[in-house]
C-alpha cells in the first residue's frame, strides 16, 4: 500500500542520514588545526599505538570530541522536539524556554562554589537546574484561566532564561577565578573533553532518548490539543509528566557535558518536520540523528571561521540559528 | 445503548461557579442542541459531559456508572468530543488525523487491526473525504477541514458525539453541510448527538430535543416546537422576536426585531 511505500522511504532517509552522521564525525577526526590523514584516521582504530602522536591526538581528543557533539546534538534535538509538542508552540526550545540556562546555573554554582568536579555530580546537579527552571516556565506559562498559551509560555521561558543567565554572570564576576575556562564553556563548547566526560552523562541520555522513544505516538495525539488528546483517552498528565523527565534528562545531560548550546533544539525539529511530516515516531529518531549531524558538522565549522584560533561551536550554532529562528516566527505569524 | 445524565451537579470554571444543582439527561438515539447567549455556560456544560471538566459536586454518569470514574480510553469508546475550532498539526494528512480516532482502541500490545482499518474506512467513507484522505489537513477548505475531524470522532465508533459549535466560521453552505451529515449519522447508525449552536433556526431545524441555557440553569427544553415561542427567545437571549413556522421545514423559525424602522406594522 502507500503507507508502506512511504515508511520504506523514510527508513531510507533514515539510513542515509546515519551514514551522513558516520562520515561528519570521520570528517570531524580528520580536519582541524592540523589535518590527519584519513588512512592514519582508519590506522588509530585498527592498530592502536600510543607513541604515535597522531593516535594519541584521535583517540584521546578528536574522538571524544566528535562523539560528544554528537551525542548532545541528537539530544538536543529531540528535547526541542518533544518540547514543540507538549507545549504545542513552534519555538519551544531547551535554550530559549530557560532549561539550559537553569542546568548552567546550577553546573557554574556546583563547580564555583560548592568546588565539585567530576561529570557525575556536575551532570546531577545540571540536571536539577532543569527541572527547577523547566518547572518555574511551566507553571508561569499556566498560570490563569486558559491556561497555557503561546504567549504566556514564551515570556515565561524568556524570562527564566535572562534570569538564570544574569545570576550565572552575576556568581561569576563575584567570584572571579574560574572565569576563563567556565565563559568558554557557557557559549557551549564540545571541544577539549574526553571520552570519561561522555560516559558520564550518557546514561541519562540514553534514557532520555528511550523514553521520548517510546512515547512517539502518544506525542502524536497530544499535538491535535489536550481536548482531543483527553476526550480519546489518553491520560495526558502522565504523558507530560514523562515527556517532561525525558527533556530535563536530554537538555541536562547535554549542558553538562557541553555548556548550553543553543538553537539545535529549535532548528532540527522544523528541518525534520519539513522533510518527513509531522508523525513523531518518525520525528524523534530523525531529530536525534540530524541534530548530531548538525552539530558535528558545526563544530568542524568552527574550526575554520578564526584560524587558526577555535571559536567555541556555539556561537556557531547561534550564526545558523537566529536567521532560522526569524524565519520560522514569521512564518508562524502567516499561518495564525 | 449509552445514557448520559448528570445529576445535581456543580461546575465551576476558573474560580467562578458557572452551574449549581443542575440536572440533565440526554435523550438516547436523538438529536440535542444546547443553545443561549454568549457566555451563559453552554460549552463548559458540554465540557463537563465530555470529561474535561469535574463537577464540583454531583455527578455525570453514562448508563448508571460514574463516567468520571471510567477507564479513560473505556469512557472514550462510548463518548467523543470535537471541540470548537480544533488545530491540527502543520502537514498532518487527513488519514492520519482519523486515524488517530483510533487510539482508544490501541495499547502497547494491540497495534492496528482490521476493525481499525476499516473503522477508519468507513469513517472517511461517510464524510465524503477518501479521495482527500493524503491531503493535509491544513490545505483544506473550512468545510472540508470540519468534515475530516468529523471523520475522526466517527472513527472512534462511539455511541455518543458531542460538538461544540461545529459550524462556526462555515458558510451558510458548508453548516447545512455538516448539520446534514450529523443527522445522518444519528439516523443511520442510531448515534446520541449533542452539540452547541449559535444559529436557533438551524438548532430547531435539526433538533429533536433542545436545551436552553441561561446564568447557569437549564431555562427550558424540550422538542424546539414545543418550548421555542417569542417569550422564551426573549428571556433566554433578551432579544425580541418574532417566532413562525419554517416554510420548509415547519419548525420554529426566529425573526429578530432590531432598531430598524418596521416597513409592516
Amino acid at each position: 500500500m502507500e503507507r508502506s511505500a512511504t515508511s520504506t522511504m523514510r527508513l531510507f532517509g533514515l539510513l542515509l542520514s546515519i551514514l551522513l552522521l558516520g562520515a561528519a564525525i570521520v570528517c570531524s577526526i580528520a580536519f582541524g588545526t592540523t589535518d590527519i590523514p584519513l588512512s592514519q584516521v582508519m590506522d588509530s582504530f585498527l592498530h592502536y599505538d600510543a607513541s604515535l602522536q597522531q593516535h594519541l591526538v584521535i583517540q584521546t581528543t578528536r574522538l571524544p570530541r566528535a562523539l560528544i557533539a554528537g551525542a548532545v546534538g541528537a539530544c538536543l534535538a529531540v528535547a526541542g522536539a518533544v518540547m514543540q509538542v507538549i507545549t504545542r508552540n513552534p519555538i519551544a526550545s531547551p535554550s530559549l524556554f530557560g532549561v539550559n540556562a537553569g542546568a548552567s546555573f546550577m553546573v557554574v554554582i556546583a563547580s564555583g562554589w560548592l568546588g565539585l568536579s567530576g561529570m557525575q555530580p556536575l551532570a546531577l546537579f545540571a540536571l536539577l537546574g532543569a527541572a527547577i527552571s523547566g518547572a518555574i516556565v511551566f507553571v508561569l506559562g499556566s498560570i490563569g484561566r486558559d491556561g497555557m498559551t503561546p504567549v504566556k509560555i514564551t515570556l515565561a521561558g524568556a524570562s527564566i532564561s535572562a534570569f538564570f543567565a544574569s545570576l550565572t554572570q552575576g556568581f561569576m564576576l563575584s567570584s572571579g577565578k574560574m572565569f576563563d575556562q567556565v565563559l568558554v564553556w557557557l557559549v557551549g563548547s564540545v571541544a577539549g573533553r574526553n571520552m570519561a566526560m561522555l560516559q558520564g552523562v550518557l546514561p541519562y541520555m540514553a534514557v532520555g532518548l528511550i523514553i521520548a522513544l517510546a512515547l512517539s505516538r502518544q506525542l502524536n495525539l497530544l499535538g491535535m490539543g489536550d481536548d482531543i488528546a483527553k476526550t480519546l483517552g489518553q491520560r495526558t498528565a502522565m504523558v507530560k509528566g514523562l515527556a517532561s523527565v525525558a527533556v530535563i534528562l536530554l537538555a541536562g545531560a547535554s549542558v553538562a557535558v557541553a555548556g548550553p548550546i543553543a538553537f539545535i533544539g529549535i532548528i532540527i525539529p522544523h528541518i525534520v518536520r519539513f522533510l518527513i511530516g509531522s508523525d513523531y515516531r518518525w520525528v524523534i529518531p530523525y531529530s536525534a540523528v540530524l541534530g548530531a549531524v548538525l552539530l558535528v558538522a558545526s563544530d568542524i565549522g568552527s574550526r575554520y571561521i578564526a584560524m587558526p584560533k577555535e571559536v567555541p561551536v556555539g556561537v556557531m550554532t547561534a550564526v545558523l540559528g537566529v536567521p532560522f529562528f526569524v524565519y520560522i516566527a514569521r512564518k508562524g505569524r502567516k499561518a495564525s | 445503548m449509552s445514557l448520559l445524565e448528570a445529576k445535581e451537579m456543580a461546575l465551576s470554571y476558573g474560580g467562578n461557579h458557572i452551574f449549581e444543582n443542575l440536572n440533565l439527561t440526554i435523550p438516547e438515539g436523538k438529536v440535542t442542541v444546547l443553545i443561549g447567549s454568549n457566555g451563559c455556560g453552554k460549552s463548559t456544560l458540554l465540557r463537563s459531559l465530555a470529561r474535561l471538566l469535574k463537577p464540583t459536586q454531583g455527578s455525570i454518569t453514562l448508563d448508571g456508572q460514574d463516567l468520571l470514574a471510567m477507564a479513560p480510553k473505556a469512557a472514550a469508546k462510548q463518548l467523543s468530543l470535537l471541540p470548537q475550532g480544533p488545530v491540527a498539526p502543520e502537514g498532518l494528512t487527513v488519514l492520519q488525523l482519523v486515524k488517530q480516532g483510533r487510539y482508544p482502541y490501541q495499547s502497547w500490545l494491540q497495534q492496528w487491526s482490521k476493525e481499525d482499518e476499516r473503522s477508519v474506512r468507513e469513517a472517511l467513507q461517510a464524510t465524503d473525504m477518501a479521495s482527500m484522505a493524503e491531503r493535509s489537513v491544513d490545505s483544506l477548505s473550512g468545510g472540508q477541514r470540519q468534515r475530516a475531524w468529523i471523520a475522526m470522532t466517527l472513527a472512534q465508533q462511539t455511541g455518543i458525539i458531542l460538538l461544540d459549535e461545529p459550524t462556526t466560521y462555515l458558510d451558510m453552505t458548508h453548516q447545512i453541510e455538516v448539520l446534514d451529515l450529523l443527522q445522518e449519522m444519528n439516523e443511520r447508525d442510531n448515534r446520541t448527538i449533542v452539540m452547541v449552536l449559535h444559529d436557533i433556526n438551524l438548532a430547531c431545524r435539526y433538533a429533536d430535543h433542545i436545551v436552553a441555557v441561561k446564568d447557569g440553569a437549564i431555562a427550558a427544553q424540550g422538542a424546539p416546537g414545543d418550548i421555542v415561542d417569542a417569550a422564551m427567545i426573549e428571556s433566554v437571549f433578551r432579544l425580541k422576536c418574532e417566532v413562525i413556522p419554517d416554510p420548509l421545514y415547519d419548525t420554529p423559525m426566529i425573526v429578530p426585531h432590531g432598531r430598524k424602522k418596521l416597513v409592516r406594522q
